[in-house]
């Protein structure tokens, strides 16, 4: 094996790859090449680091230094300086604050600071493509531990110590999930991890699927040992083709190794998996949908029971877990549930991922112990609030959750706190919101969402979404009543209490939850036709200023309706009954003299 | 891309193949079919029907439950706006009429020249970029409606 003195690390996440991180690993190559310094330099292409914010990240080994944004026009000088001198380059150092003008370290960057990472773990550390560096950091070890010195009975003890709950959403206990499936008869049985993140706003598994594909297969080749299935699937999103394409080198490389196939590690067990590729249907999240798809159907939910433990797939017992629990089980089989335990609250233990998006100013994917607190999240981890605004909700738990405010920063996250404020832990989405979004049009874009992806097979959820919706709509055109709020209510209540399925049973939560803590905003658009957060298009008015107006005719230019008569002497103004609302007078103007209201 | 009725059959035949004694086939066919041919003609899924012994209506409903699969033919170029929640609250919206405006076609429709297709999507997970769009395998991130234009022509 070549001994490298130098590794350099690029993401080559989604979101870095879009930010230009090929371009950066291919300057970095050629530049590497030119100089002869690639034979003691490794450049290294992994996964998410996580702050997407700022990519594309480099990272640079021994040292462990921390560069963001590169381009690579960046990277002549970090060779250069960093590599070839030993001078870190400070320019492109993440920007501290004092003192400490660069924060080299990850472990300085206040991103980083809280965080304890576990399922993300090996994501950003290592390439997802060489399963030699999987193995290296402790790979196939928690494998190679179950399959020798415990019996499948021991490691469904080890999960059940550990508390890990489901982090799809619903958080069941997956120790207690397991023995069912094992407690069922029959010679054949499945296990399928959901890949199928469908919640917008949540990125968590496609970026273990990306950075870390090998967790997860072991994860599930021991959930595999401990309940008796030899045959497993992951259905994966197609809109993840990069994850699929990982997925796949991982399964082939760990077949040509022996850790998947028959008789592995020269043991009784043998474990087969097949990757399914979703179709584009959300409702596929539930598990019994999932299912059906896997099985050529529609993908619609059935009741349960029968659950799926004892009659899922194709009617045999089957256990579906998501990414991120599953690429928690490896960690936990090897250092034992107790240390997995030792972190959290009392009912919701060890650490969660959450997707931290929209108005904060480091967006990106965040590890953090179960107790933290949102402020924590929102306001140390994530930097604040974009451009310094105000805070006003931060919405958890995807199309499904709920819309918290100022006041319940403090609560500590866990699945029975957040349950109790009207939201839920969901899949770990957290879209935070700033003065300038109405939760009346938030709440109407929810609904969209799940109406749009109701299966349409229970009429409580097919209907009462829709009715929802339209007198969302309504509302926000400024033509509702005061009986709609109570029509919505009484809608979302019916609807949360009598659809099949979670996706209906959830579906009315944004609303409930905006209605609790922001009914004033509804009472706006209803009493006043206002909407104080000058969002609802319907509602908007356009005027100039005529005392900050400069008489340019920019916005007069400009608007694609001509409705802003007036010459460069008289001045201008918009005749607001013409106006299509469409704010490009407000954006072109440049003295800030339309005012929208 | 138009193929006749003759070569529809045939691949579509050679994809089914290998599933006739398999379960849980229909879904992985339907996308290798639409790899292939760009849509789901009527014809190859009549030939799928006749091939796995499914009643067509069977087929037509999982064609149709799923947002991957089109039934009619696409542009060369679909255009994916994200209109998940982080690309909502930072502007997606815009975006989205702004690709409107400039193709000339509503959503989930495709020009006459076939150049376009426009497709809102849920979400890219793409989201600590949003607002994000995407040209058929190409991301773009922390988009202004003014840079929509400059994106599209390079797309012909």
């Amino acid at each position: 094996m070549t001994i490298f003195r130098s590794h350099v690390l690029i993401c080559g996440g989604t979101g870095c790859t879009s930010s230009g991180a090929a371009e950066v690993i291919g300057s970095f190559k050629q530049e590497l090449a030119r100089r002869k310094l690639d034979g003691e330099v490794l450049v290294v292409p992994t996964g998410c680091h996580g702050m997407c914010e700022m990519g594309p990240i480099v990272v640079v080994y021994p040292e462990g230094t921390f560069y963001c944004k590169v381009t690579a026009n960046d990277v002549p000088e970090i060779v250069e300086e960093h590599i070839y001198k030993g001078r870190p380059v400070q320019r492109l150092m993440y920007e501290g604050s004092g003192d400490m003008p660069a924060l080299p370290h990850y472990k300085d960057i206040p991103f980083y600071g809280k965080q304890h990472r576990i399922a993300l773990a090996n994501c950003g550390y290592i390439n997802p493509e060489n399963i030699d560096e999987y193995i290296a950091r402790g790979g196939y070890e928690a494998l190679g531990k179950a399959i020798t010195s415990m019996t499948p009975a021991q490691v469904i003890d080890e999960v059940k110590t550990s508390g890990l709950r489901g982090r799809g959403g619903g958080g069941f206990p997956t120790g207690l999930k397991w023995s069912f499936c094992a407690a069922a008869g029959g010679e054949k049985k499945y296990v399928i991890c959901n890949a199928d993140e469908g919640d917008p706003g949540a990125f968590m598994d496609r970026s273990i699927l990306e950075g870390d594909p090998h967790s997860v297969i072991e994860g599930m080749m021991l959930g595999a040992y401990a309940m008796g299935a030899d045959e497993g699937y992951i259905y994966c999103r197609a809109e993840y083709p990069l994850a699929i394409e990982r997925l796949k080198q991982a399964i082939t490389a760990a077949e040509g190794y022996g850790l998947l196939g028959d008789s592995i590690m020269n043991s009784s067990f043998s474990f087969h998996l097949h990757i399914k590729e979703g179709a584009g249907a959300f409702v596929c999240g539930e598990e019994t949908a999932l299912m059906g798809s896997i099985e050529g159907r529609r993908g619609m939910p059935r009741p349960r029971p029968p659950f799926p433990a004892n009659s899922g797939l194709w009617g045999y017992p089957t256990n579906i877990n998501n990414v991120e629990t599953w690429a928690n089980v490896p960690q936990i089989i090897s250092n034992g549930g107790e240390w997995y335990a030792s972190m959290g609250t009392e009912k919701s233990k060890g650490t969660k991922v959450f997707a931290l998006t929209g108005k904060v100013k480091h967006t990106g994917l965040v590890e953090v112990p179960m107790g933290i607190t949102l402020r924590e999240i929102v306001f140390d981890i994530g930097g604040g609030i974009l451009n310094d605004k105000k805070f006003k909700a931060v919405q958890i738990g995807g199309p499904s959750g709920g819309c918290l405010t100022e006041e319940h920063l403090d609560t500590p996250v866990s699945y029975e706190s957040l349950t109790a404020l009207g939201a839920i832990m969901g899949s770990g989405g957290l879209v935070v919101m700033d003065e300038d979004n109405c939760m009346v049009d938030v709440a109407k874009f929810f609904l969209e969402f799940t109406q749009k992806e109701s299966c349409g097979k229970c009429v409580p959820c097919r209907e009462g979404t829709k009715h929802m919706l339209l007198l969302l709509e309504k509302i926000t055109e400024g033509k509702g009543t005061m009986e709609d709020l109570d029509t919505l209510e009484e809608l979302a209540h019916m609807v949360r209490d009598m659809s099949l399925c979670g996706l209906g049973q959830t579906a009315p939560n944004p609303v409930l939850t905006t209605l609790r803590y922001f009914r004033e905003e509804y009472i706006a658009h209803i009493r006043d036709k206002r909407c104080p957060a000058g969002a609802c298009t319907a509602l908007l008015r356009y005027t100039i200023l005529q005392d900050v107006c400069k008489k340019c005719g920019i916005c007069a230019k400009n608007c694609p309706v001509h409705c802003i008569p007036g010459d460069r002497n008289s001045g201008y103004r918009i005749e607001t009954d013409k106006c299509i609302r469409c704010g490009t007078c407000f954006e072109k103007c440049p003295f800030g003299a339309i005012e929208k209201k | 891309m138009a193929f006749s009725v003759e070569e529809i059959r045939e691949k579509t035949r050679k994809i089914t193949e290998p599933w006739r004694e398999r379960n849980g086939g229909l879904i992985p066919i339907l996308q290798a079919v639409q790899a292939q041919l760009g849509y789901l003609p009527q014809e190859a899924l009549e030939t799928i029907s006749r091939e796995l012994k499914i009643p067509p209506s069977e087929i037509y409903g999982v064609a149709t439950f799923y947002a991957q699969f089109h039934l009619k033919p696409r542009g060369r170029h679909v255009v994916r706006v994200c209109r998940g929640t982080a690309c909502h609250v930072r502007g997606s919206l815009k975006i989205l009429e702004k690709v409107k405006n400039l193709i000339g076609v509503g959503e989930n429709e495709t020009t006459e020249d076939l150049r376009f297709t426009i497709e809102p999507v849920a979400c890219l997970g793409a989201c600590g970029l949003a607002p994000v769009m995407m040209v058929d395998t190409q991301t773009f991130g922390r988009l202004v409606p003014d840079m929509v234009k400059g994106i599209l022509d390079k797309f012909e």
